[in-house]
């Protein structure tokens, strides 16, 4: 059971200005369905002034989420977008009597929103998405964890985890983070990687690579020959496919599997990809 | 803790029965000799161990010298698996499940820990139902196949497996064959003398005894080796002084199964499945997940789509209600279940899933007033939600 404090439970029993504003001037929304929280927040804005008229958020999300999305629009409103945008996850939190630091995440959600609601309403796109992709569980760039880690001030991976979500699925990225974090405390800014073919990607990308090499290059060349794939599951390296048409009886199609449909995929998408065969 | 408490959390843990409470007392008061000593009190101590042996042993259809005692499911688990490997030093494969609880999955990720080499763990897939495919398990037996660890129930979703098949199935091949069964025991009939299962485990608190007590079931001439190694006690299988009140208690706790066995499979049955019709039929885009027909009867897991279950059980717990939820942020870990992953539920639907377990002492009334409380709380959070479209 988690320890939030009275103003986290009032503010999740009774969140404030739920929805959406009237005119939407900015509209910002971070997090997805797969990571289990995500946050819409809409602005109205007064254009003479710059002044924030008026603000209203949705949230898909645990009650520190909702909690924090209430308390951002009630932070907001009436402030302009210039007072708004000095506005720090930290201030969201303080401003709730404190988070549990496992729960920080749902604050820098809070400010995350912010930034993207105000980019939204004055034409930016935002810089932060840009970096190269560190936990691939959660989609969190090198760009986010150095900035978490220098306004935070964190000093471990833990603590990078609790406040960015970065680390926190499988795990697999605990060594580049420690790096990044040592880097980044260093005074050295950590550089993007270069880009070409990524060692690292989340499933989520995985799978839209994949379904692009196989429709761009593998199921033209086995459609010559009356065939069809079908791709049935992606989980973690293990890439499940299953083979249609000629090619689903064609005594052959383990060889094909291996020697081409993985061949490419590796080539193209990630080399530690391993191709099977099954079905749902 | 005040107001009223409706606890349909028995997956998790369960109250302890007042006749079981009873019955360990005298042995946290007077009772309180070493059963290994030479007076006439530790005698009568020793007489309460071999009673609840026994009462054990009617339980799951075994032979009192067939149960060990131990201090939890998760130390019967590693017992039973780390045996069967050293038992077949030269066999390197393992089987086991995707939904495994972490005591067996966790054991059999790491087991190199133990054994010094790696072995070759093969995870069976479950279905959209949470079924396993008895083809996949076949093919995946092997002559390398040291021991098959799978779970009789699942805890999450309450699927049986087939156990009684896949048992026999390792015995055709000589592998050893363990089962997980601390959701089952009490639950659903178990006979150990018909079936080929080598190890079970069971945990007293999932049937109304304290924590801190638990059983490993060894078959009789099934090849063993400690995993305490101590002084002679449970017949040098498992060295410690015994934890006396508790295992009376479990004794205890197991001989209330044999006579609530029945209502188990009426009773709760009919109130789990009036509170999941009920639920399903009020609440829009709720999923049932599991199979509906190879089930516990206590067990129901559904999915609220679109809503976060850490904010569902805020909202029941306010009105003492207790449940538990496969999302992630219940856990304090960041990913929903692993079960309901292994299953192909959508995440839309995986966070927002709700494990409602019921027991005997569960009434109509508290079912009826939950079908009253949740149909608004899951409203009052789409309502929230970015993602709620009302249609």
């Amino acid at each position: 059971m988690w320890d939030y404090t009275e103003k986290v439970k009032d503010h999740f029993e009774n969140p404030r200005n739920v929805g959406v504003v009237d005119r939407v001037d900015g509209d910002g929304q971070v997090g997805s369905l797969s990571c289990g929280d995500a946050l819409r927040l809409t602005i109205q804005v007064d254009k003479a002034s710059d002044r924030i008229e008026d603000a209203r958020f949705q949230t898909f999300g645990c009650a520190s989420a909702i909690a924090s999305s209430s308390a951002l629009t009630e932070m907001v409103i009436g402030k302009t977008l210039d007072e708004a945008s000095k506005i720090t996850n930290e201030d969201i939190a303080n401003y709730l009597g404190g988070l549990p630091k496992e729960k920080m995440h749902c604050s820098v959600m809070g400010r995350e929103a912010l930034e993207a609601a105000s980019a939204d309403y004055r034409g930016l796109v935002l810089p932060m998405a840009q970096g190269e992709v560190v936990c691939e569980c959660f989609g969190v760039t090198d760009l986010e964890i150095i900035r978490a880690i220098k306004e935070s001030h964190l000093r471990s991976v833990e603590e990078i985890t609790n406040f960015t979500k970065a680390g926190g699925g499988c795990g697999k990225c605990e060594e580049k983070l420690r790096a990044i974090l040592q880097k980044t405390v260093q005074g050295e800014a950590a550089q993007p990687a270069a880009s070409g073919k990524p060692k690292r990607m989340t499933t989520l990308q995985k799978v839209k690579k994949i379904e692009e090499v196989l429709d761009r290059e593998i199921r033209p060349v086995l459609k010559k020959d009356g065939g069809d794939i079908e791709l049935v599951d992606v989980d973690g390296d293990i890439v499940t496919v299953a083979m249609r048409g000629a090619c689903g009886t064609c005594a052959k199609s383990q060889t094909t599997i291996k020697e081409y449909v993985e061949k490419k995929l590796r080539e193209l998408v990630l080399d530690s990809l391993i191709v099977e065969e099954g079905s749902l | 803790m005040s107001g009223r408490i409706i606890y349909l959390d028995n997956n998790a843990t369960t109250p302890v029965d007042p006749e079981v409470r009873a019955a360990m007392m005298p042995y946290l008061t007077d009772l309180y000799g070493n059963p290994s000593s030479m007076y006439s009190f530790a005698g009568e101590v020793a007489a309460g161990l071999k009673r609840a042996r026994a009462q054990v042993a009617a339980l799951i259809g075994a032979m009192p010298e067939e149960i060990t005692f131990t201090s939890c499911g998760t130390e019967s688990d590693s017992t039973a698996i780390l045996s069967a490997v050293r038992t077949f030093p030269e066999k390197r494969h393992i089987i086991t499940t995707r939904v495994e609880h972490p005591a067996v999955k966790n054991l059999c990720e790491n087991i190199s820990l133990f054994t010094g080499h790696k072995y070759r763990v093969t995870q069976l897939k479950v279905d959209d139902r949470g079924m396993l495919d008895l083809a996949e398990y076949e093919a995946a037996l092997s002559d390398d196949t040291a021991v098959v660890s799978v779970m009789w129930a699942n805890n999450e979703t309450g699927v049986i497996f087939p156990i009684a098949e896949m048992a026999r199935m390792a015995k055709k091949r000589g592998i050893l064959f363990h089962t997980d069964a601390v959701q089952a025991v009490g639950k659903v009939p178990i006979d150990l003398a018909a079936l080929d299962v080598d190890f079970l485990s069971l945990s007293g608190h999932k049937l109304h005894a304290p924590k801190g007590v638990g059983v490993l079931y060894v078959k009789k001439g099934t090849l063993f080796t400690p995993f305490l190694i101590g002084g002679h006690q449970e017949r040098g299988r498992r060295g410690g002084t015994e934890n006396v009140a508790s295992i009376v208690a479990l004794g205890k706790a197991c001989e209330l199964a044999v006579s609530h066995m029945a209502q188990e499979n009426s009773r709760v049955r009919a109130l789990r499945d009036r509170l999941e019709e009920g639920l399903l039929a009020r609440i829009p885009k709720s999923i049932l997940n599991g199979d509906k027909i190879n089930r516990l009867p206590n067990t129901c897991n559904i999915s609220f789509e679109y809503v976060e279950g850490e904010a569902i059980l805020l909202h029941m717990n306010r009105e003492g209600i207790c449940a538990s939820s496969g999302s992630a942020c219940t856990s304090g870990s960041l990913e929903p279940s692993h079960v309901l992953r292994a299953m192909g539920v959508p995440f839309t639907a995986a966070h927002g899933s709700i494990r409602f377990s019921l027991s005997v002492y569960n009434t109509e009334e508290e079912i009826d007033f939950v079908l009253d409380t949740m149909p608004p709380i899951i409203a009052s959070l789409r309502k929230l939600s970015p993602f709620w479209k009302e249609d």
